[in-house]
């Protein structure tokens, strides 16, 4: 048995670096310490995928990887409108590959942002962001705020490590010397808490965000009595903590980007921190979800230029997410094939895109069998990043953390199938000669 | 009674606003969604006390879940800290069944916030293998 200390997490955003592992026999056999429920199941491990497969007479067919690469790159090659989708539970590494099998194919590449956090990426591109490192969170921080979020389900670790229950630098005391608002249509985990709760009425965030920059630039005045199901009185309370803050920090997660106003949103939320910055120092950041979705958008933003939704089909990269991300572009029924990588639209996509997305020839890349597999034409099993694989991955504040590889796998990495891959599609062309 | 909305005729049942959201046993599934933890903890729709009165059901019985975007079994679930007139409903197959894919120009599928309507029901509750099967054919 080995014991493996300072093991990275490859679920979430927050990345916890921090985790002790027992190793034996080529299998993760205890999580000791650092990860919570969901990073320690992650890293125990699930059923897996076992070969590659090609559905024939709508049954998949276990078949060798080269039939698997020949099959996926004949699909991609002939494709005149390819998708390729996912990205974020994979490592930088094979993103890189990602967009460059989208450039020789003249494809659309967007990645789970646009159903995460891509207004936050939308508004960021139109007010900018003053954010901070978790780490700044940690030693300085004795204000905090989450906004249309659950961390205690969806972040476990992030108020342990960075945020609310931390101890650091400045912050030694923990939470007895911090206080905790948050904000949310349900009561929920996280809201139990809070110091201060605000139970908004669904939809009405924007109107939330504007009446406390008005109370923070000086004009309760024209505040009413009650917004969105806020009294006035909670607000200017809530005002006032933000105002006596040393360090204050928002964090907003997809209460705020699924609804009614999206950008706009983030937009007047990332206002609210400049008004608060009349005041004092505070900061604002998105609660990213998958491990690596901010590597996707830092990668592809490298590459293309733009962090999501790009059209590479003219010869450069075209940039419109409301045209291009995959949800717009199969609902317009407008692919004709899709590679999905490290994702799984078929659970997470609405009904109406998933049903173009079962009718066309799919490829799906992924360690395990899920929603998507279903009507998946080839499936790549592949080995589990930050398991059996190394690489770079991008935490929720944008500090690039190398995911460890704790055991060895009989499977190939995203990055080795992705380049086969693109290797065939080469040749396909030179073949054809295009 | 029958109403119209954008894509067919959907029978009237009690009203609700439709969130979709994490949850910790979601996440713990998020590489075994073929799983029965998946599916005992995804395949719900969380109602406050007086919504499910009102609707005539009890914990773990039937409901389906009618949008302009499409329709859903799943079990009920009592939940005090969801608010009268919100129902919420995990998020994954189940609840994307009902949720809208317009994204306004943004990309983003409204997945919070979507007009439903829900009734009592004694039809099953789909597996995620055959829910996935109404998409093809």
């Amino acid at each position: 048995m080995v014991e493996v200390t300072d093991v990275v997490c490859s679920l979430c955003g927050c990345v916890c670096d921090d985790i002790v592992v027992e190793v034996e026999d080529n299998k993760v056999t205890k999580v000791k310490r650092g990860a919570c429920s969901v990073g320690k199941s992650k890293l125990m491990g699930h059923n897996r995928i076992k070969s590659p497969a090609i559905r024939v007479n709508g049954e998949l067919k276990d078949c060798s990887y080269d039939e698997a690469i020949k099959k996926a790159a004949e699909i991609l090659a002939a494709s005149r409108r390819p998708l390729l989708y996912g990205w974020s539970s994979t490592v930088c590494e094979a993103d890189k590959v990602g967009v460059e099998l989208a450039e020789e194919l003249g494809a659309v590449i967007d990645n789970t942002a646009s159903v995460c956090h891509g207004p936050s990426v939308l508004a960021i591109q139109d007010v900018g962001l003053p954010s901070c490192t978790l780490g700044e969170v940690k030693n300085r921080a004795d204000v905090i705020i989450y906004w249309g979020a659950n961390p205690a389900e969806a972040h476990a670790n992030h108020m342990k490590r960075y945020s609310y229950v931390s101890k650091g630098f400045w912050t030694e005391e923990g939470k007895k010397a911090k206080k905790l608002v948050v904000v949310d249509v349900r009561a929920t985990k996280t809201s139990k808490m809070a110091d201060v709760f605000l139970q908004i009425e669904q939809g009405k965030d924007y109107l939330v965000f504007s009446a406390l920059r008005a109370i923070l630039y000086g004009h309760a005045d024209v505040v009413p009595d009650e917004v969105g199901g806020v009294s006035k009185k909670d607000l200017l309370e809530t005002a006032e903590m933000m105002k006596g803050a040393k360090f204050g920090a928002t964090f907003f997660g997809m209460g705020v980007t699924h609804t009614g106003a999206r950008q706009n949103n983030i937009v007047n939320a990332i206002q609210m921190t400049r008004a608060a910055h009349t005041h004092t120092k505070f900061t604002i950041t998105p609660m990213r979800g998958h491990y690596n979705v901010a590597g996707i958008n830092q990668v592809c933003t490298w590459e293309t230029g733009f962090p999501f939704a790009v059209d590479l089909t003219r010869g450069y990269a075209w940039y419109n997410p409301g045209e291009l991300s995959a949800t717009d572009l199969l609902i317009r029924q407008e692919c004709d094939a899709a590679l999905i990588i490290a994702s799984d639209p078929g659970a997470h996509f609405p009904g109406e895109s998933i049903k173009h997305l079962a009718k066309i020839p799919v490829i799906q890349i992924d360690p395990f069998p899920n929603p998507t597999t279903e009507f998946a034409d080839v499936v790549f099993p592949a080995a589990v990043s930050g398991v059996e694989a190394e690489g770079n991955v991008y935490r929720m504040d944008n500090i690039p953390i190398r995911l460890r590889k704790l055991i060895d796998s009989e499977y190939p990495e995203d990055e080795a199938i992705l380049k086969r891959i693109l290797d065939e599609v080469r040749a396909i062309k030179e073949k054809e000669g295009n | 009674m029958f109403v119209c909305t954008r894509y067919k005729w959907i029978k009237m049942g009690t009203k609700v606003n439709l969130i979709s959201g994490r949850t910790t046993v979601q996440g713990r599934n998020l590489d075994s969604k073929l799983s029965e933890e998946y599916f005992d903890e995804v395949a719900r729709c969380d109602l406050n006390k007086a919504d499910l009165e009102k609707l005539g059901v009890a914990a773990d019985e039937s409901v389906k879940v009618n949008t302009s975007y499409g329709e859903v079994i799943v079990k009920a679930k009592e939940d005090g800290g969801t608010p009268e007139g919100i129902a919420f409903m995990p998020m994954g197959p189940w609840a994307n069944a009902v949720v809208s894919g317009d994204t306004h120009g943004a990309g983003m599928p409204v997945y919070k916030g979507i007009d439903a309507e829900i009734e009592k029901t004694g039809e099953k509750v789909l597996h995620v293998k055959e829910l996935m099967q109404t998409y093809m054919g």
